[in-house]
């Protein structure tokens, strides 16, 4: 009997525990239900804030932002899968949010449920990324030029005017938009012949992964002067092989270490002069759609669909103890 | 006396063959002939310095013990779940990251970029030990006492383990500054050998000591063979399955230490990323059935090193790295085809063929 009991429990328990798992998790915050007669109600579905430190920051630029003093009752979703996106859309649109934030997981499979929420009277403003849906379907997006960033990085390492480039290319996870622009600027200046590639590989935002490629290349003993790292995590683990191979890196040595995020850690090496060049990936919309929905509650319309933030390069000789900290992440 | 000779080569051979160690051996020797034919620099090996200015040996053959330890370390588990309860553990790499997780939290106390350690490093250590195995005790009450098959049981930290890691550091990203704490993913200051093979090798002998001073291998591979069986013999089958997982838990917790100590962070959704599927292929090719019963520990941490000499291989040739895992799965293919009754008949069928032949030829 006894036995019996704690098989029921443990199933209980399991069956919670899975459930917890497998759906869009969401968590009300701020607010009764009482008091949001003058509050603006957002429902905001974002990807797991676990997946990286840019998704951390964006999440928690949200929560400050959309707080009760502010004006505003949130609701906030996440998943990493599109499907629990959607359903959490859904969810949002039957509980009447006056405006729907969506970062979605996968570009298609939107235009549907977006249709219900114009149906609905509901406006939707995307962030961070852009998906394939007519643009009529939303308000406006704000989005990080990840092509952008990869020429602003190409650009600086052109200006450094190295007699010859011997580039170690770190890749992120394949097809993923940040990889493609990334590497897009880089490929050119390839194609023209102002750089040479060594290796490149995709390391998958990985830093072990990193680490034993660029150990890889150390092993097999070619040389190279830059490594071109597209994501801090990764340049950090390509300087931990470089660490243990004794090679020279940062301001005024061997090998020039680039990286983009401008995690707030990345900064701090770069401010050190382990590290040359940083370019950042702005995760902080917020304040973009704050301005964006106080306009549309005046009854302003929008000019720009698409808003393109602004990000900085960062050079280590450069950088300052205020940059360290207004833009790290 | 020549042709007696050769019969006994030949017996030497087939008991080789029949051995189950021969094939993570066959799998080495041929990729370390190919690597041989095609590129002989792969074996050098030379003494440097890092930049610490400690003498460090460098090369290809020392990258493949220092990045295979790890996967050594958890075969090691792996192959007694497998033995014992007839499935994997495919939570490893979400434990390692709940491992490395509590390590650091303890390292670094609330403020996640300490100038000291908080707390000496095997204090750390410890708990973590006492964390991973207590997951390790989930899982394994989970499989033996309430008999969830194991993939399915581990399915449940498979999923939440990267989301409880995050959530031991409230989601930050603790940096450790102290450099002893590098030691154990990097070298020991004097000491030209990567100290994660150091700590693998304490493992096995570990074990080894275990396997043959115990009745742990006896009673795991009996329960593994026939369950109800042992219970009659007076084994206690759904503890010797538990145990397997606990003895697990601490594996994760060892590889969990050399992870986070070779970057002195984490990010919790990439360490040790698919690290199970590597651990249960070293388990395979270590010519284990994984189906349970009958294991060869020594066969599965061969065949740990033997993933990181082919993936070290494959990075050497430039050969991309995301589809590293096509090629992981081919050797998956190859080994699940010829250990299938079906081959394995056809295989011995042929031999018999063969002898049988020479003996009409000599006879005629």
């Amino acid at each position: 009997m006894k036995k019996k009991i704690l098989a029921a429990i443990m199933a209980a328990v399991m069956v919670l525990g899975l459930t917890a798992c497998g759906g869009a998790k969401e968590t009300a915050s701020s607010g009764s239900a009482g008091g949001s007669g003058d509050l603006i109600k957002v429902g905001i579905i974002n990807n797991d804030p676990n997946e990286s430190g840019y998704r951390t920051a964006n999440d928690k630029d949200m929560k400050n932002m959309f707080t009760e003093a502010n004006g505003y009752q949130a609701s906030f979703a996440y998943s990493l899968k599109n499907d629990e996106q959607i359903t959490a859309a859904q969810k949002f649109i039957q509980d009447g949010v006056d405006y729907l934030l969506l970062s979605a997981a996968d570009t298609a499979g939107w235009d549907s449920v977006l249709k219900d929420a114009q149906d609905a009277g509901i406006r939707v403003i995307l962030f961070d990324r852009t998906i394939d849906a007519d643009p009529s379907l939303y308000e406006a997006s704000i989005v990080s030029d990840m092509a952008k960033e990869g020429q602003n990085a190409v650009d600086w390492l052109k200006a450094q005017n190295l007699s010859e480039y011997n580039v170690i290319h770190l890749q992120g996870v394949m097809g993923s938009a940040a990889q493609q622009g990334r590497t897009g600027a880089l490929d050119a200046a390839v194609a023209a012949g102002e750089m040479n590639i060594v290796t490149q590989q995709t390391a998958e935002w990985n830093a072990e992964k990193a680490q034993q490629i660029v150990q890889s290349v150390i092993d097999s003993g070619e040389s190279f002067n830059v490594i071109y790292a597209e994501n801090d995590d990764m340049a950090k683990g390509a300087v931990a092989a470089l660490d243990k191979a004794n090679i020279s890196h940062g301001v005024g040595k061997d090998v020039i270490i680039m990286g983009f995020d401008c995690n707030k850690w990345a900064l701090e090496e770069l401010k050190a002069g382990n590290w040359n060049f940083d370019q950042q990936c702005n995760p902080f919309q917020a304040g973009y759609i704050d301005e964006i929905i106080k306009k549309l509650e005046k009854g302003e319309t929008i000019s720009e669909k698409t808003i393109v933030m602004d990000e900085k390069g960062f050079d280590a000789t450069t950088i300052t103890d205020d940059d360290v900290n207004n833009y790290g992440i | 006396m020549q042709n007696e000779k050769r019969f006994n080569v030949k017996e030497f051979f087939m008991k080789l063959f029949k051995r189950q160690i021969f094939i993570p051996i066959a799998a080495l020797l041929l990729l370390a002939l190919f690597n041989l034919i095609v590129d002989p620099s792969f074996y050098r090996i030379t003494l440097g310095y890092n930049s610490a200015g400690d003498p460090v040996l460098s090369g290809y053959l020392m990258t493949i013990l220092d990045y295979g330890s790890e996967l050594a370390i958890l075969a090691i588990g792996m192959t007694l779940v497998t033995s014992a309860s007839g499935g994997q553990d495919i939570s490893v790499g979400a434990g390692i990251a709940i491992a490395g997780s509590v390590i650091l939290r303890v390292l670094c106390g609330t403020n996640s970029r300490p100038e000291t350690l908080q707390a000496p490093i095997i204090v750390a250590f410890l708990v973590s030990c006492v964390v991973a195995m207590l997951f390790g005790a989930f899982n394994g009450a989970l499989v033996a006492y309430f008999k969830i098959q194991p993939m399915v049981a581990t399915l449940i930290l498979f999923t939440a383990g990267r989301s409880i890691a995050a959530w031991i550091n409230n989601n930050e990203l603790p940096i450790v500054s102290d450099p002893t704490f590098s030691y154990f993913g990097g070298f020991i200051p004097g000491i030209p050998i990567p100290t994660p093979f150091f700590i693998a090798v304490v493992c096995m002998i570990v074990i080894a000591l275990v396997l043959k001073f115990t009745n742990l291998g006896l009673y795991t591979q009996a329960v593994g063979i026939n369950e109800s069986s042992s219970r009659l013999n007076g084994l206690n089958p759904a503890f010797i399955k538990f145990l397997s997982f606990v003895i697990l838990g601490l594996c994760v917790a060892v590889a969990g230490l050399i992870k986070v100590s070779r970057l002195s962070s984490i990010n919790y959704s990439v360490i040790a990323k698919d690290i199970e599927m590597d651990a249960i292929l070293a388990v395979a090719l270590g010519g284990n059935s994984l189906s349970g019963g009958k294991f060869n520990m020594t066969a599965s941490i061969l065949g740990a090193y033997v993933i990181q000499f082919l993936t070290t291989t494959l990075y050497k040739f430039n050969v991309q790295s995301d589809a590293l895992p096509a090629y992981k799965a081919v050797v998956v293919i190859i080994l699940v085809v010829l250990s299938t009754p079906v081959v394995r008949d056809y295989l011995s069928g042929l031999g018999k063929k063969l002898n049988l032949k020479r003996n009409v030829k000599e006879v005629g």
